[in-house]
């Protein structure tokens, strides 16, 4: 495995202060090795885009980081935690280091300004000394890059479509050249066929510029094809991480099989779509325990009583993956 | 361009509208001007006298309305208002020109600088959202809802007085003579400060409450965050993201309140007694001053619609998702 970029370790974020915060991602440890894609998958209000938000310390008020730190390892250089950054430092990292694609496709750009101004503001910022010639000229190439006519440089937002704001904003993402991209729910407000064509797009530009990605979504059935790992949320926690086709193939956690079930194979024999009984816990007051043990199928004595730890499964490609389950009692956890 | 011209049909049809109301409306009211001349005079005019005023007053030609419609129209392009009933026989243009500078000056500048003052307040209590400046918020929601006239009143009973600086009625000096010397500026000055500051107050606070509004809106949106993201600076994002998309709304009511400057703050007028538009025309309104009233009515109606104009013209320019392509 190539080395890390990007190290979560023991990450918390609550959302409040005190008795009435809502801890929304809890105890997280996660690697992101450089040049790969990493696939952030769960529910609705598991916490991955909280995670997102607060490795980068854009969680919109009242969300707090209680805990933990974010190394980056920038190319060549010295380590350092992002979120003992201070502000200006942190305004360098962020764009140059780490490059987001949001949710909303739709509202990520400002409606009032072109295209370009859009694109250059960036580079001004985090290179004043660049001419303005060399600006639009980067701001064009990088249209190109994502298949946009550079004579759309001086369209304003409400001019373009979906599918064509959201490969603006990856060519915004990528015009800095950062080492990690994150994509959150990048292509959710897109239809399907315009889902594939740009993160197929995404995945041959990662190949050709060498970037990591970690990628946040709900359809486990697009990670499975374009990421090389992938972890699992649930109620704030990951409660497993492997290689995609491990976790595809075997699913250890029963939550993972859960979701992996929810959706239809496109080959191989018919099966029937089971689902998983139940609703997402409510993060203001959590199950003891496993918090997914009410829900779960193979539920049995110690779930309700004590936290199953993520660590390495006794399967035989236990070296590679890591589970949060009784059923797989481990003695190497990961992180601490 | 079009939808240029098509607004310009639109305004210059309100604008018919709004001129043949100004005629009828006056003639609606009960009473005449030499009725109220003769109540003036409690019955101390003969009935020779009475007549011949009516004659004066050209309200004895039996002339049908909608002649006098017509005739109406024939004068306003002639540029002429008529002659005023109870400054007779000054021409109405006259009055009004002279009336108009003190109420442009006055309620001009404070709502000038009611709106930047205003909207700049309201960008940093916006964007510091949760910080001391939310303190500031009851006081401009009562200060707000709070009438000029009332505070108008309230101000000249604790600041004005025989010996106060602040002069409670008039736009200058009764001994001086309007001119540009430094007898006179100086007194027009000090007696414009209370009005004016009776107007700041009071409208400020509406500027400052939907800038705020309007920050906090906007600062939740997604390119907001976006914004942050890239690493522009927390002042660029401020002014560039969200104080440019947040101004909207409130550029277009600047531009209409520069409408209401003309006719706006009557009863701030009426309270200071102040030699204005407003003042002129709650005289007019006594005296049944028809051609004085239809003069100011016309002039307000016109500075409205000509703001609208230059409000639909500012809204083009600021957001380009009302311009059409082409």
């Amino acid at each position: 495995m190539s080395e890390p970029v990007l190290e979560i370790r023991n990450l918390n974020v609550a959302y409040g202060l005190g008795d009435q915060a809502v801890r929304a991602v809890r105890d997280v440890n996660l690697t992101l090795h450089r040049g790969e894609v990493l696939g952030l998958a769960g529910e609705s209000g598991s916490g991955k885009s909280t995670l997102a938000y607060g490795l980068t310390r854009l969680l919109p008020p009242p969300g707090v980081i209680t805990g933990g730190e974010v190394i980056y390892h920038p190319d060549g250089g010295e380590a350092y935690d992002v979120l003992a950054l201070s502000d200006a430092a942190l305004r360098r990292f962020r764009w140059n280091e780490t490059a987001i694609v949001f949710q909303g496709a739709m509202n990520s750009l400002n409606p009032v300004h072109k295209i370009s101004t859009q694109l250059t503001d960036v580079l001004k910022a985090h290179d004043p000394r660049m001419s303005e010639h060399s600006r639009n000229a980067r701001a064009r190439e990088m249209l190109k890059l994502v298949g946009i006519s550079p004579d759309r440089m001086d369209a304003y937002p409400h001019q373009l479509s979906g599918g064509m704001r959201q490969r603006v904003m990856i060519g915004m993402a990528l015009i800095l050249q950062p080492q990690v991209v994150i994509m959150d729910e990048p292509t959710t407000a897109l239809d399907v066929v315009m889902q594939r064509q740009i993160l197929g797009q995404l995945i041959e530009l990662r190949e050709r510029l060498g970037f990591s990605v970690i990628f946040i979504t709900h359809d486990l059935s697009l990670l499975v094809e374009f990421s090389n790992r992938i972890a699992i949320m649930y109620g704030g926690r990951i409660v497993e991480e492997a290689p995609a086709a491990a976790i595809y193939r075997d699913a250890l956690h029963p939550y993972s099989a859960g979701l992996l079930g929810s959706f239809p194979a496109l080959r191989g024999p018919r099966r029937e779509l089971t689902g998983i009984p139940g609703s997402p816990p409510d993060l203001k007051g959590m199950p003891t325990g496993c918090s997914f043990h009410p829900r779960c199928p193979k539920a049995f004595d110690p779930c309700a009583g004590n936290i199953p730890v993520l660590g390495r499964p006794g399967t035989p490609d236990g070296a590679t993956r890591s589970v949060a389950c009784w059923l797989h009692p481990t003695a190497q956890p990961v992180g601490r | 361009m079009k939808y240029f011209l098509q607004r310009l049909a639109f305004y210059l049809f309100t604008a018919w509208a709004a001129v043949t109301l100004n005629f009828f409306i006056p003639r609606m009211i009960p009473g005449d001007p030499v009725q109220s001349l003769v109540t003036k005079y409690q019955g101390q005019l003969s009935s020779q006298a009475i007549e011949a005023l009516y004659v004066l007053f050209g309200l004895d030609k039996d002339a049908n309305i909608w002649q006098e419609y017509v005739a109406y129209w024939k004068q306003l392009f002639s540029g002429d208002l008529g002659l005023s009933f109870t400054f007779f026989p000054t021409p109405v243009s006259e009055i009004i020109s002279s009336s108009l500078p003190w109420t442009l000056l006055l309620v001009g500048i404070t709502t000038v600088i009611s709106f930047f003052l205003g909207t700049g307040l309201g960008i940093l209590a916006g964007w510091r959202r949760g910080s001391w400046t939310d303190g500031l918020l009851p006081v401009t929601t009562f200060l707000s809802s709070v009438p000029y006239f009332w505070l108008g009143i309230i101000a000249i009973y604790l600041l004005t007085g025989p010996d106060s600086f602040f002069p409670s009625s008039g736009g200058f000096d009764s001994g001086l003579v309007p001119a540009w010397d430094q007898y006179f500026i100086p007194s027009a000055i000090q007696h414009s400060l209370l009005p004016a500051l009776t107007i700041l107050i009071s409208s400020v606070s509406g500027w400052i409450l939907s800038m705020r509004n309007m920050m906090v809106t906007v600062a939740s949106e997604d390119y907001i965050t976006v914004a942050h993201a890239k690493g522009l600076t927390d002042r660029r994002v401020a002014m560039s993201y969200a104080a440019r998309n947040a101004l909207l709304p409130n550029v277009s009511g600047f531009a209409l309140s520069l409408g209401f400057i003309v006719g706006g703050t009557l009863l701030v007028e009426i309270v200071f007694s102040y030699p204005g538009v407003g003042f002129q025309l709650f005289q007019a309104l006594g005296a049944s001053d028809y051609p004085l009233m239809q003069g100011i009515f016309l002039i307000i109606t016109i500075s409205v619609l000509v703001a609208n104009l230059l409000a639909d013209i500012a809204y083009l320019l600021l957001d380009p998702r009302t311009r059409k392509e082409g």
